[in-house]
């Protein structure tokens, strides 16, 4: 670089302008692209608001809305629930010297590909996959039971996802809590129970916080588990855009419904700003 | 009582495990049955659908193009990530936080929606769908990961080092390939290896953008039209095997260096 030297503002410059072009340029400008595509008709022709209109006045629409928000808000829950306590014994229970090991078991499938795992949960959720096959085997059942294609397929899809995601956040977490705050609390005469709910789950909200809104973003925004899990049943958001896109070529449509479903995860996002900074160490 | 509640957690523990590696387990196993369909009864073992694989052009060239994007797009994403970061660090800029934060934007946008923007502003540019135009994605949504993990390890502590190489008379360029990148060099590969992992399993964005030439991903889902197949199950073991080797590196390279 022979920017150095003479003028000592241009080296900043030239260090951060690439990724902000780059930001710009392919981030940005699609944005304002896709924003522009929502308010033309399919067919041509001039500015419409059509393509919005259409999302509030058709009830399909909305009800994919309805799914993607409870389908986001059941996983949230059911994983935190699950991933907690399991981060807690890997982190307060397993030997020191085997918590690296037990942890990167715990979120070793979190390393395959996400469609070959959502794959993997139909093989086991199938009509005749594992666990059809293991619960009539031994009698429980007669008739196999329809869950694969169903809203308890794309929840279990997602909730395997995300608690090991969870568990990592929360592990990080529980890890960087200092031992003397339990100290100091034995000491003021608390027992476990009231240590954990008065100063361990306190301490630890922020983390979780951050793991809840990751959950959030990536699953309202995710294609494949709903896809693949829980079939056309019952659409989510993102099924429904891509359903603009594949048969029909409808752009603009699928402009607006991205746009509608992103605004979405922006109002989550300010909602969680405060505990979600980028800081320098 | 308190054996009771260890013993509780202790199952707990293990109920989780065999959760999390039903379906894994159930993968693999079924990728070496021997018959045409990865339901029980199992019948192998058989390496039968890993040779069909393995004959497969398609999915052995969307493996090539896979890595080749992934590399190239890391890359990319590294080096913008890695100097942009050391912009910010160690110089003042004006609007020093919003442009961080404007950098750092594309993590919370889903890669469906970053794909669809990518898809619509290339139809309306003329450019066509292409593995290129899926790398660029892949930089879109690696680059601001890249940048926050470099930015947040660059201490104060590695200015004064760069400082006293500055004073002993190297020039700008020497103090960031001699010092900064070396002194670095955890953060960035850090970003590197997350970029890769995200790259080679990225589905969305290479959906959307590539057309003939695809991504194993994109492979792999359009094998899943064919139905509950032990083919599927074998190439999505191999890419497991990938990952795992990749994964293990890591840990292995990377992590065992840091000073407890």
């Amino acid at each position: 670089m022979s920017v150095s030297g003479s003028n000592p503002r241009a080296l900043p410059w030239a260090l951060v302008t690439p990724a902000l072009a780059w930001t710009l340029l392919f981030f940005v400008l699609p944005f304002i692209a896709m924003g522009f595509s929502s308010l033309t008709a399919h067919e041509g022709g001039g500015f419409t608001l059509a393509n919005y209109s259409q999302f509030f006045a058709d009830p399909s629409y909305w009800r994919a809305m309805v799914n993607s928000l409870e389908i986001t808000a059941i996983v949230t829950v059911i994983s935190i629930l699950l991933a907690y306590p399991f981060a807690w014994i890997l982190a307060e229970m397993v030997p020191e010297r085997w918590q690296r090991l037990a942890l990167m078991l715990a979120v070793l499938p979190f390393w395959t590909s996400y469609v070959v795992r959502s794959y993997s949960w139909l093989l086991v959720l199938a009509q005749n996959g594992v666990i059809n096959r293991a619960l009539t085997g031994i009698g429980l059942i007669a008739e196999p039971l329809q869950l694969a294609n169903t809203r308890f397929a794309t929840v279990t899809g997602f909730v395997h996802f995300f608690v090991m995601l969870l568990t990592l956040t929360i592990f990080a977490n529980l890890k960087q809590l200092s031992p003397s705050y339990r100290k100091a609390a034995a000491d003021l005469g608390a027992g476990p129970a009231r240590t954990f709910l008065h100063v361990v789950l306190p301490l630890t909200l922020p983390g979780i916080m951050v793991g809840a809104f990751l959950t959030f973003v990536l699953c309202i925004g995710d294609y494949i588990t709903p896809q693949i899990l829980g079939g056309n049943n019952e659409l989510v958001m993102p099924q429904l855009v891509m359903m603009q896109i594949g048969r029909r070529g409808d752009f603009p449509l699928a402009s607006a419904l991205s746009i509608i479903l992103m605004a979405v995860v922006t109002i989550a996002y300010l909602a969680c700003a405060r505990w979600l900074k980028i800081e320098r160490a | 009582m308190r054996a009771a509640v260890r013993l509780a957690a202790w199952v707990y523990a293990i109920a989780v495990y065999g959760f999390i590696f039903l379906p894994v387990v159930v993968l693999v196993l079924f990728s070496l049955q021997a018959t045409s369909f990865p339901i029980p009864p199992f019948t192998g073992p058989s390496l039968r659908w890993y040779q069909a694989v393995l004959a497969d052009a398609r999915l052995t060239s969307a493996l090539v193009n896979s890595l080749l994007v992934a590399v190239l797009s890391s890359l990319a994403s590294v080096t913008l990530g890695f100097l942009s970061a050391w912009g910010f660090a160690r110089f003042v800029l004006p609007g020093s936080a919003l442009l961080r934060g404007l950098i750092t934007l594309p993590l919370t946008v889903s890669y469906l929606i970053i794909g669809m923007g990518l898809l619509v502003l290339f139809n309306w540019a003329g450019v066509p769908k292409s593995l290129l135009a899926a790398g660029i994605g892949h930089v879109v949504i690696n680059l601001p990961l890249c940048f926050a993990i470099i930015y947040s390890q660059m201490g104060d502590h590695q200015i004064n080092i760069e400082r006293a190489a500055r004073d002993l008379g190297a020039a700008e360029w020497k103090v960031l390939l001699l010092i900064t990148v070396p002194v670095m060099a955890p953060a960035i590969f850090a970003g590197f290896f997350l970029s890769m992992t995200f790259s080679w399993d990225e589905f969305v964005i290479s959906f959307l953008l590539t057309r003939f030439e695809t991504t194993l991903p994109v492979e792999i889902w359009n094998l899943l039209r064919s139905g509950l197949n032990p083919k599927t199950n074998a190439v999505g073991s191999l890419v497991f095997a990938v990952s795992i080797v990749l994964v293990v590196f890591f840990e292995l390279t990377l992590l065992r260096r840091k000073p407890a």
